[in-house]
This record gives C-alpha cells, sequence and structure tokens, in this order.
C-alpha cells in the first residue's frame, strides 16, 4: 500500500500509445487495492483542468465499477474504460468542475 | 466477567445484522428445549418414538405452512436456506430439461442461486437491474421464452429492494419461476405466482440448519440429487425434528408480532437514511420505499468497508459489510456492482425485532465519527 501513482507526462508518452480522447494524466494503480484507486483519483482530479481527461489504471476488479460511482457522486463524467500498453485495466474520467 | 470484577464492564454489542442471522426468538427457543426431549425418534418408525416425533414433524410443517400461507403438503423442510434454494431451482431446472436448460436471473440473486446455476452446468443469463436493484422485467421476460426456468428473489438480500415476483410470474409463458424468499419469509408475506420458493429459519429466529424448501401443489419438480427414504422425498437424511418445530414456533410468532415490528422497523430505517445521507460523499443504496422494512445498506466513498466494520465493532456495533476491500482475490458485492452502486465503503444495517430506537440512536451517534476516523486514516 506504498504506491504513490506515477504521474505521466502526457508530452513524455510514446504517441502510440496515446488515447484518442488525450488523456491529461494518468494515475498508475495497478498495485492499489479498493478504495485507494478511487481515494487518488480524488486526490488528483484537481490537477488537471476542467473538461480535461483524467484516467486511472487499476487492476483492483471494484475500479470497473467505483470509477463510475465516483463520476456520479461527484458530478464528473465517466468516458469509458479502454486498456493501457501492458493491457491493464484504465478508466477514463473528464473533470467537470 | 474479569472486566466486571475489574469495574469496567464491556457493554453487550449492539447487534445490526438481524440479515445474516436473527437471535434465537424466545418462542423457538422454548419449542426448542422441549423438544429436544420429544422428538428423538425416526419419524419413519411405527413405535411410540417413532410416531411422537412424526407428530411434532406433521405439527411443524401445518405451522409453517400457516405461517407462509402455503399448504402442508407444499412444504419440505431442508438443512438450510442454501440447501432449499438448490433444491428449489435444480428441482424445477431437471424436471423441465426436455423442454429447455436454460436458466434465466436477476443480476441480483443470492451466490446461492448463482452457484446452483453454474453448478447445473447449462447456459444461465443474468438479466439487469435498475438503479434501486429491481430487475428489469421487460428484459427479464424477453430473456425467459424458452428458458427452463426463471430465477426472482422477493426480495434483496443486501439493499433490501423487493422484486417484481407477481407481476414476472404473470406474464411468464409457461416458464416456471424459482423465488428466493430467504430474506424476506417470516417478515413479509410471500408474493404469489412462484412454483417453487426458498426459505431459512435462522432469518426469522428460528434455528440454524433448518431451510424450507416450497413447491406449488401440481409443479412439475424432480430432484436434482440422490433421493433418499425418508418422510418427505424432497429432502434427503434425517429429520431434524426439535429444530424444525422451533421454526415452525418461531414463525408464529414472528407473522403475528410482524405488523408492529415492521411498522416500528420501517420508521427507524427510514431515519438511518436521512440520518445517513447526511454524512458527505455517501451512497444511500436501495428503493426508499418498496423494501424489506428491516435492513439499509450505504457505502461511503473513500472508505475501506472492512475497517469501517471493526471500527464500529470496537465501538460496540455489530454490522455486516458487503465491499470486499483488502483481500484483494475478492470479488466486490455482485449486488453493488449491477446497480452501479459504489462497492467499496459498505456496510448493511439490519434491525432484529429486539432492536430499540435507542440502539439506532446510538449507532447514528458513533456513525459520522468512525467514517471520518477511516477516511482521515486515508488523508481524506
Amino acid at each position: 500500500m506504498t504506491g504513490t501513482p506515477e504521474e505521466v507526462d502526457p508530452e513524455e508518452v510514446d504517441p502510440q500509445d496515446v488515447d484518442p480522447q488525450d488523456v491529461a494524466l494518468e494515475l498508475d494503480c495497478r498495485a492499489l487495492m479498493c478504495p485507494l484507486p478511487i481515494i487518488e483519483l480524488a486526490r488528483h482530479v484537481g490537477d488537471v483542468a476542467v473538461g480535461d481527461v483524467i484516467a486511472v489504471v487499476a487492476t483492483d476488479v471494484a475500479a470497473r465499477h467505483d470509477v463510475p460511482a465516483w463520476c456520479r457522486m461527484r458530478g464528473h463524467d465517466f468516458l469509458g474504460e479502454d486498456s493501457a500498453a501492458d493491457g491493464a485495466p484504465r478508466f477514463r474520467v473528464r473533470r467537470v468542475a | 466477567m474479569t472486566n466486571a470484577a475489574q469495574g469496567s464492564p464491556t457493554p453487550p454489542p449492539r447487534y445490526l445484522d438481524s440479515a445474516s442471522s436473527e437471535p434465537l426468538h424466545p418462542a423457538a427457543r422454548e419449542t426448542l428445549l422441549a423438544a429436544l426431549d420429544q422428538g428423538y425418534g425416526d419419524p419413519r418408525r411405527l413405535h411410540r418414538p417413532g410416531r411422537n416425533a412424526r407428530l411434532l414433524l406433521d405439527n411443524a410443517r401445518a405451522v409453517v405452512a400457516e405461517g407462509l400461507g402455503v399448504r402442508p403438503d407444499e412444504v419440505t423442510f431442508t438443512s438450510s436456506g442454501t440447501d432449499a434454494v438448490h433444491r428449489g431451482l435444480l428441482g424445477l431446472h431437471r424436471a423441465r430439461a426436455r423442454v429447455g436448460r436454460r436458466i434465466v436471473h436477476t443480476a441480483v440473486e443470492h451466490s446461492a442461486v448463482l452457484h446452483a446455476a453454474t453448478w447445473a452446468g447449462d447456459e444461465h443469463e443474468a438479466v439487469a437491474v435498475d438503479a434501486h436493484g429491481r430487475v428489469l422485467v421487460a428484459e427479464l421476460l424477453t430473456r425467459a421464452e424458452g428458458a427452463a426456468v426463471v430465477a426472482v428473489q422477493a426480495a434483496n438480500h443486501e439493499v433490501g429492494t423487493t422484486q417484481p415476483v407477481t407481476e414476472v410470474a404473470d406474464r411468464l409463458d409457461g416458464v416456471p419461476l424459482f423465488m428466493d424468499a430467504c430474506a424476506s419469509a417470516g417478515r413479509t408475506p410471500l408474493p404469489h405466482g412462484w412454483s417453487a420458493a426458498a426459505a431459512s429459519a435462522h432469518k426469522w429466529g428460528g434455528p440454524a440448519g433448518v431451510g424450507v424448501l416450497l413447491v406449488r401443489k401440481g409443479v412439475r419438480w424432480s430432484s436434482p440429487f440422490p433421493h433418499d427414504d425418508r418422510v418427505d422425498d424432497r429432502s434427503s437424511g434425517f429429520e431434524n425434528v426439535p429444530a424444525a418445530l422451533a421454526a415452525a414456533a418461531s414463525l408464529q410468532a414472528v407473522v403475528a408480532e410482524r405488523e408492529a415490528v415492521n411498522a416500528r422497523h420501517a420508521a427507524l430505517v427510514d431515519r438511518v437514511r436521512a440520518a445517513v445521507a447526511r454524512i458527505p460523499d455517501t451512497d444511500v443504496v436501495g428503493d426508499p420505499v418498496d423494501r424489506l422494512p428491516h435492513l439499509v445498506t450505504f457505502s461511503f466513498l473513500y472508505v475501506d468497508g472492512e475497517a469501517l466494520v471493526h471500527a464500529l465493532d470496537r465501538r460496540g456495533f455489530g454490522i455486516a459489510s458487503g465491499s470486499a476491500c483488502t483481500a484483494s482475490t475478492l470479488e466486490p458485492s455482485h449486488v453493488l456492482a449491477a446497480m452501479g452502486a459504489l462497492t467499496h465503503g459498505n456496510v448493511r444495517l439490519s434491525l432484529g425485532r429486539d432492536t430499540t430506537e435507542a440502539d439506532v440512536d446510538a449507532f447514528l451517534e458513533v456513525l459520522p465519527g468512525a467514517v471520518s476516523d477511516v477516511r482521515a486514516d486515508v488523508g481524506l
């Protein structure tokens, strides 16, 4: 439970890995168990501008349900799930306010 | 005792988990103790101890039938609610083998139903629910065409939402409906329209180890398990006569009390729902109106459900969690997931007949602090 999510600077990412949705910030929460990926999401959503996309990469199975639930409760847009380069599930969120 | 001697008595825990298991009803306890001495014989034997046991078993069956509003010959005692679920669902399924093999069930059935459906080895399909956890009837009816059996619970065990069993049954075209009524039986009248149903005595203050399988007169049901030569050919194994009689006595008492108890519980749960909703970042789950009277579930953002259970236990409250936090191999609650509810930080509070207003007030007093303590541990 030590993991501080690794923040990926979009400019350093291989262009092939960049999602068409233009992810402004991607949180690596691969090793974290629920509810830690959601806690990281809450901590860092303020790091992206309103209207920008933050993504969380999480292997914990609860994230698939809890990222959309968090969006509903906090008023952000859940954009959907895709995969990180290594195949880990990635969940994209647009900051609304 | 040690604590009392030291002058710092630990108060008895306030038990708020009757939906997992209700403490033994006084009527069940009294009956059980008396029946232990009377009901030891084999109810299939013709000697006097055997006849006594048979009399007690038939009496238990008649009382349970009356309490649940069914005929005595529709009642079978099983070794648990889970066993009753398995026999009910799989027995209907087996009897329909020539018509179809597919099992259709709501996405929020108890795991006993899901495991039985998986065990049957055939295709089975989960039908989606709305945000309150109520099954989407039109979708269910479409999927049910040509199915062997449809499973719809009477009410959900985790969130309390009642299901439209009768509406579904009325519109099914010849497909039998299995109803898991373990969460509601005894507390509320059974809906109509099912072909087979299951209930569990320890959820209404009877002893554990007594389930009730109901199969409607005239319904085609075929045992999915090896036969046994017992009193009732829908079950197997030596009957636990004293426990069945105690289960019946408890059901009778609970049904007689339930109008008053349910009204009290429903009002207390309304209060809990309102108070919990005032805690920031909280998801209060389940239908606020069409629900079981005694049960309410809520989830707190950023909270580890297991940590919250421990925090409340330390404060003297026994309460369940549907969250699978910490143990990374465990799946989150399939009920909460199907509803789109928050799956972490979840607790389920359920009231028993002895739960007082003071118990609920005390719980509501400590809950906000317990939640903020757990949240503070993670820095939110």
